[in-house]
């Protein structure tokens, strides 16, 4: 990585953000962000919706330079080195997994679903493609419900199986840094839960950013919790701080409460 | 039971309901008639024209007797090197247009461009052709030339029906291959290309049809009034069957009435033999769809 600029003292940040803000044509939709990402942490961000969460995972793993109009200014660190001056920017999203709202199946069967960043990234011998695809899907919790089918698509699972589907795909990245954009919201209670303990597990070997719009799963499983509210991050704290009320916002607290939002 | 009972409104809500479903109907048939009425004739007509001997002999007799042979064939090889060039170069600028190209107003003038570019006059083409392929590029009037000049005018169609098939494949698939790392041609040929082939494919077969049907492109830039041999290589002349249906129906004198009936028969069960191939891989593909 000789083309980056210099790394970060502190090894133990995964994600340094720095006075980040995020336009749409010139519209603001983000501003004046600040915030950090420690290795195995769960960061639980909050909010109603557009508020500017989803907008900040995309400019995390830069993919402004895909979405037409998108435009970012301020400073993000990946382990310590600049994303905006990260020339390989195929090699920075391998490195982050990301999960979406809606589960994105592609339409390829359950096993090419996983093997899929892994062929692209240059894995040829199906030896290696079986282990990371049984290893993603075991740590998903899906192995056992699709081992006996997995030459079916993985469009015809269920909207939760998906979802699982999709986590074990972006694990086979092998990413440092897993974001989930509000992965709950066409997953049923049950394999909410299931998909939370898996999370929990995961927070040993990678962090985890949790962008949600039920502020009990933050409560439940984020180590921190930023409050985004109309493109503004109202404040950054310890989990427990925010959810009993030690916070530096009064906004925080209506929001968390369910006052508004 | 008062309260199911019909009011006033529902009445002539009803009324009016049954008028409008009544003119849509009645357009739709006026819409078949014709199409119908140009089958019947054709088949009527035409049918008894049609023989082993129409399909395989050259014309004789100033071509009032004999078959089409020559004609057949040059419509095949016009047609088929007309794909030889529209297709990749049609397929690879859409997409260009649709992956690649940035949002911007020239993309939206080139996208302009092209739309406009399927509504020009085949006898504009025509000229194009000549003035481009027979005189500048020199290849004289030649099924080069005449391919070409197709070529050209079929294009803008591709790259739409193209460009089509690419954008219905959801967007939320790049974005997933995207945010794992896969460049646009991984996302492009493992996700996107095998999801838009049915569209594609229907596009190019369709287009074939109407390529086959054209004569004022080819008249100027390839096809000849009568040949006595076939063509030997793609720098002569050839016949071709839509210019032949127009020499038989008001050039020739002496024509049995039935010859053109035939000849447009032949042409039209072409073309339709084209579509239903093109419907036939549609369901086939569509079958296989994978969301």
């Amino acid at each position: 990585m000789n083309n980056l600029s210099t790394p970060l003292s502190n090894d133990h940040v995964m994600l340094a953000v720095n006075d980040l803000s995020i336009s749409y044509n010139g519209k603001v939709a983000l501003r004046n962000v600040t915030l950090d990402v420690k290795s195995n942490e769960i960061f639980g961000i909050i909010g109603p919706s557009g508020s500017g969460k989803t907008s900040f995972l995309k400019a995390v793993n830069r993919m402004d330079e895909l979405t037409s109009g998108m435009s970012t200014s301020g400073e993000i660190r990946f382990h310590g080195y600049d994303t905006s001056k990260w020339r390989n920017l195929y090699s920075l999203r391998k490195r982050i997994g990301v999960v979406f709202p809606l589960p994105t199946g592609l339409p390829l069967s359950i096993y090419e679903n996983v093997a899929f960043s892994p062929r692209i990234s240059g894995v040829r011998h199906k030896v290696d493609l079986d282990e990371i695809v049984e290893k993603c899907l075991r740590r998903a919790a899906l192995w056992n419900e699709v081992k006996d089918r997995l030459s079916s698509l993985g469009s015809l699972l269920s909207g939760g199986q998906q979802q699982r589907l999709t986590i074990a795909r972006a694990l086979s990245q092998d990413p440092d840094l897993l974001m989930l954009d509000e992965f709950s919201i066409a997953v049923d209670p049950v394999t909410t839960m299931r998909i939370e303990d898996v999370l929990k597990e995961l927070k040993n070997e990678l962090s985890i950013i949790l962008v949600t719009n039920l502020v009990q799963q933050a409560e439940r499983l984020a180590d921190r919790t930023a409050f985004f509210l109309n493109g503004e991050m109202v404040e950054v704290g310890k989990t427990e701080d925010i959810f009993e009320g030690k916070t530096s916002d009064s906004r925080t607290t209506a929001y968390v409460e369910g006052r508004f939002g | 039971m008062t309260m199911f009972a019909k009011t006033e409104h529902n009445v002539r809500c009803y009324a009016t309901e049954k008028r409008w479903k009544a003119l849509f109907l009645l357009m739709t048939a006026l819409l078949i008639l014709p199409v119908l009425v140009i089958l019947t004739l054709l088949i009527v007509r035409g049918g008894p024209a049609i023989s082993w001997e129409f399909l395989t002999a050259f014309p004789i007799k100033g071509m009032t007797e004999g078959g089409v042979f020559p004609a057949l064939l040059g419509t095949i090889f016009l047609v088929s090197l007309a794909l030889v060039f529209s297709v990749p170069l049609g397929i690879a600028a859409a997409i260009y247009l649709s992956e690649y190209a940035p949002d911007n107003v020239l993309t939206r003038i080139i996208n302009l461009a092209i739309i406009n570019l399927a509504g020009v006059p085949s006898i504009v083409h025509a000229l194009f052709g000549l003035g481009a392929f027979v005189l500048f590029a020199g290849f004289g009037t030649s099924i080069l030339a005449a391919s070409l000049t197709l070529a050209i005018m079929t294009l803008p169609v591709v790259i739409i029906a193209t460009k089509e098939s690419l954008q219905s494949v959801p967007h939320a698939f790049r974005e997933a291959c995207w945010s794992m790392g896969a460049t646009r041609w991984q996302t492009i040929r493992r996700i996107v290309l095998p999801n838009a082939v049915s569209g594609i494919l229907t596009g190019v077969i369709l287009e074939v049809s109407r390529t086959a049907g054209e004569t004022a492109p080819i008249m100027f830039t390839g096809a000849a009034f009568f040949l006595p041999f076939l063509p030997e290589s793609v720098y002569d002349q050839t016949m071709a069957l839509s210019l032949h249906l127009f020499v038989v129906a008001t050039q020739v004198p002496n024509v049995p009435e039935d010859l053109p009936y035939g000849v447009a028969l032949l042409l039209i069960g072409l073309v339709l033999t084209m579509n239903a191939l093109s419907i036939g891989f549609r369901i086939r593909l569509r079958n296989k769809k994978k969301w």
